[in-house]
């Protein structure tokens, strides 16, 4: 296993594209913190950011994995091209001749994805612990180390998404197609989902059950049910919205059953990929 | 020389099959691209395979490398002993144009070849330097011309200092003094005793270096054995006299001398069984005829290759 990865990472390793976009996605992770920088000071208004309550354990771990999750699209990129650089290069017929078998170069691949989740993930672990430890109004570790499935649904979000990336490398040969192919199929979701809000609108069981008991089946939305969005959980937030009359009544936490999806999506790029490249003459 | 070589090694070793194909078939739709082919590679011999260009050989090459599916048929290495992709490391191979990464130099590739194929670095040097390449391997791969990327191609098959070494059309697209450096760089190869299979339509290049070869044609095997026991031929005479008209009258008249050709006055006359120069001299001298001209040819590769290939 280490000898795949450290082949893989050879190959990452001196290429500048995917240097530089990583080190951008590192850098955006550590720019969370900045976000406890957000001050205005308008005369009588004074607000800091850091202090509504964002940097709250175990509130953070939501809300930082949550805002972490959208900086994924930089190493998408230089997961679809780690792959479709093989093809345009002529690259993989030659590992293969060197005697790598098809199954060791995906796997050398996935296990690619893996490191680049964990190491994801264990970078957003650290930023907010310490940013909590600046901020958080609590200090106790049983609630600092609670809620920590966000942390593991964050991992399992990125997993399934760069393997989603992986196969359709694999499956188009070329990055930015790859790319394109996964804003489509977004916007395919996207249009399924109008759909059956459309079908279901007057169905008595409530719309919104229906058209989810359905929607999070699909990839990219089972993805994005992983980890909610935050805002409306945050105190602030919540006493605007009593006032206004509006109350949020929603399960935030993170759904065992959904982590299954996802990670039977995964089992299904990765397989796939593999029988792609089993099948074709290179 | 590559006879000598050959005689050498069979004497050093028994024979040991490295490849074995058996029955290979390969379809892209409907065109029939390798047709039950079978043919056994052993150890220490240099093998060429002859065939036009889409004849199947880089096919053929492409199966046993896995990097083309077989339709059926079987291959096996080294006895079946290993899988493909363990007995591809003991394999160097390059087939059609170099692939490396371009971004990466020259010991870079050669590094990642490394921890492909299980080795240590300590050869990269070496191999660098057999192929000329030494003074450049820190500069980009994207930065060589084509003949520097063949001879990388060359040196990272070498890396593992493999059984087998595996060339498709290796001086294709080169210039003279490229095609040179790579012969030379094969033949050296083959007088350390490494078994080599060279897949060309060259047929100067396979004579060079081939003790054996395998003639394919649209897939199909024609011959598979020694190059110089390719045809049945016994040879020809190139005779030449003051009276041509009696020498070839003459010459109908014996039984080894089968069908007569003139070229440029000279008279070619292909044999239908063994027969020595001295004793057609002297059966022509015994009848009034004294030669100006003789010489016992056998018929070049091309020659043989072309007889091949239109006769079936």
């Amino acid at each position: 296993m280490l000898r795949l990865l450290t082949i893989e990472l050879h190959k990452l390793k001196y290429n500048r594209a995917s240097k530089v976009l990583s080190i951008i996605y590192f850098a955006l992770l550590t720019s969370i913190a900045l976000i406890a920088a957000i001050k205005f000071d308008i005369g009588p208004i004074k607000f800091h950011l850091a202090e509504q309550g964002i940097f709250n354990f175990p509130y953070i771990w939501h809300f930082n994995t949550y805002i972490a999750a959208i900086f994924k699209f930089f190493l998408l990129l230089v997961i679809v091209s780690m792959m479709a650089n093989e093809y345009s290069y002529k690259t993989l017929k030659q590992n293969l001749i060197d005697g790598l078998s098809k199954k060791e170069f995906i796997l050398s691949k996935f296990y690619t994805v893996i490191a680049f989740a964990f190491v994801s993930t264990l970078f957003v672990f650290i930023v907010s612990l310490i940013l909590g430890a600046v901020y958080s109004d609590f200090n106790e570790i049983s609630i600092i180390f609670s809620d920590l499935d966000y942390l593991f649904a964050f991992f399992i979000k990125l997993l399934g998404f760069f393997s989603f990336g992986l196969f359709l490398g694999i499956l188009i040969k070329r990055s930015a197609f790859a790319v394109a192919a996964m804003i489509v199929w977004l916007i395919v979701e996207s249009l399924i989902k109008g759909y059956l809000y459309w079908t279901f609108r007057n169905i008595k069981t409530g719309t919104d059950e229906a058209v989810n008991g359905i929607m999070q089946f699909f990839p990219l939305e089972s993805m994005a049910n992983l980890i909610k969005e935050p805002f409306t959980r945050l105190g602030a937030v919540k006493s605007v919205a009593s006032q206004i009359g509006e109350n949020f009544t929603k399960d935030y936490s993170v759904s065992l059953f959904n982590i299954t999806i996802v990670l039977i999506w995964t089992a299904i790029f990765i397989y796939s990929s593999y029988a792609l490249l089993k099948k074709r003459d290179l | 020389m590559s006879r000598q070589i050959h005689i050498i090694n069979k004497n050093q070793k028994s024979l040991e099959t490295i490849l074995s194909i058996q029955n290979l078939d390969k379809k892209y739709g409907k065109v029939h691209a390798v047709n039950n082919l079978s043919f056994d590679i052993q150890k220490g011999n240099v093998y060429g395979i002859l065939g036009p260009n889409g004849s199947g050989k880089s096919t053929t090459l492409g199966i046993i490398l896995n990097v083309v599916n077989k339709t059926s048929g079987n291959f096996s290495w080294f006895d079946g002993k290993l899988s493909t992709h363990e007995a591809l490391k003991k394999v160097g191979a390059i087939i059609e144009r170099p692939n490396f990464y371009p971004y990466m130099t020259a010991v870079q590739n050669l590094q990642l070849i490394c921890k492909i194929k299980g080795v240590s670095y300590d050869k990269i040097e070496e191999k660098l330097k057999i192929v000329n390449l030494y003074e450049r391997r820190n500069s980009k791969f994207r930065t060589y011309s084509l003949g520097m990327k063949q001879r990388l191609a060359i040196a990272s098959a070498l890396l593992n200092d493999p059984e087998i070494l595996i060339l498709d059309e290796p001086t294709n697209g080169l210039d003279p003094q490229g095609i040179h450096e790579i012969r030379q760089i094969i033949k050296e190869i083959a007088q350390n005793g490494t078994t080599i299979l060279l897949a060309s339509h060259l047929l100067d290049e396979v004579e060079k270096v081939c003790s054996h070869v395998v003639v394919i044609r649209n897939g199909v095997k024609l011959y598979s054995g020694r190059v110089d026991e390719m045809t049945a031929s016994n040879g020809f005479f190139e005779l030449q006299a003051d009276d041509q008209n009696k020498l070839k009258q003459l010459l109908e008249s014996h039984s080894s001398i089968g069908t007569i050709n003139s070229e440029n006055g000279v008279l070619i006359a292909n044999l239908s069984s063994e027969l020595s120069a001295s004793e057609i001299n002297k059966f022509l001298f015994d009848n009034g005829i004294s030669l100006s001209h003789l010489v016992k040819r056998k018929p070049s590769l091309e020659q043989q290759f072309l007889d091949l290939t239109n006769n079936q």
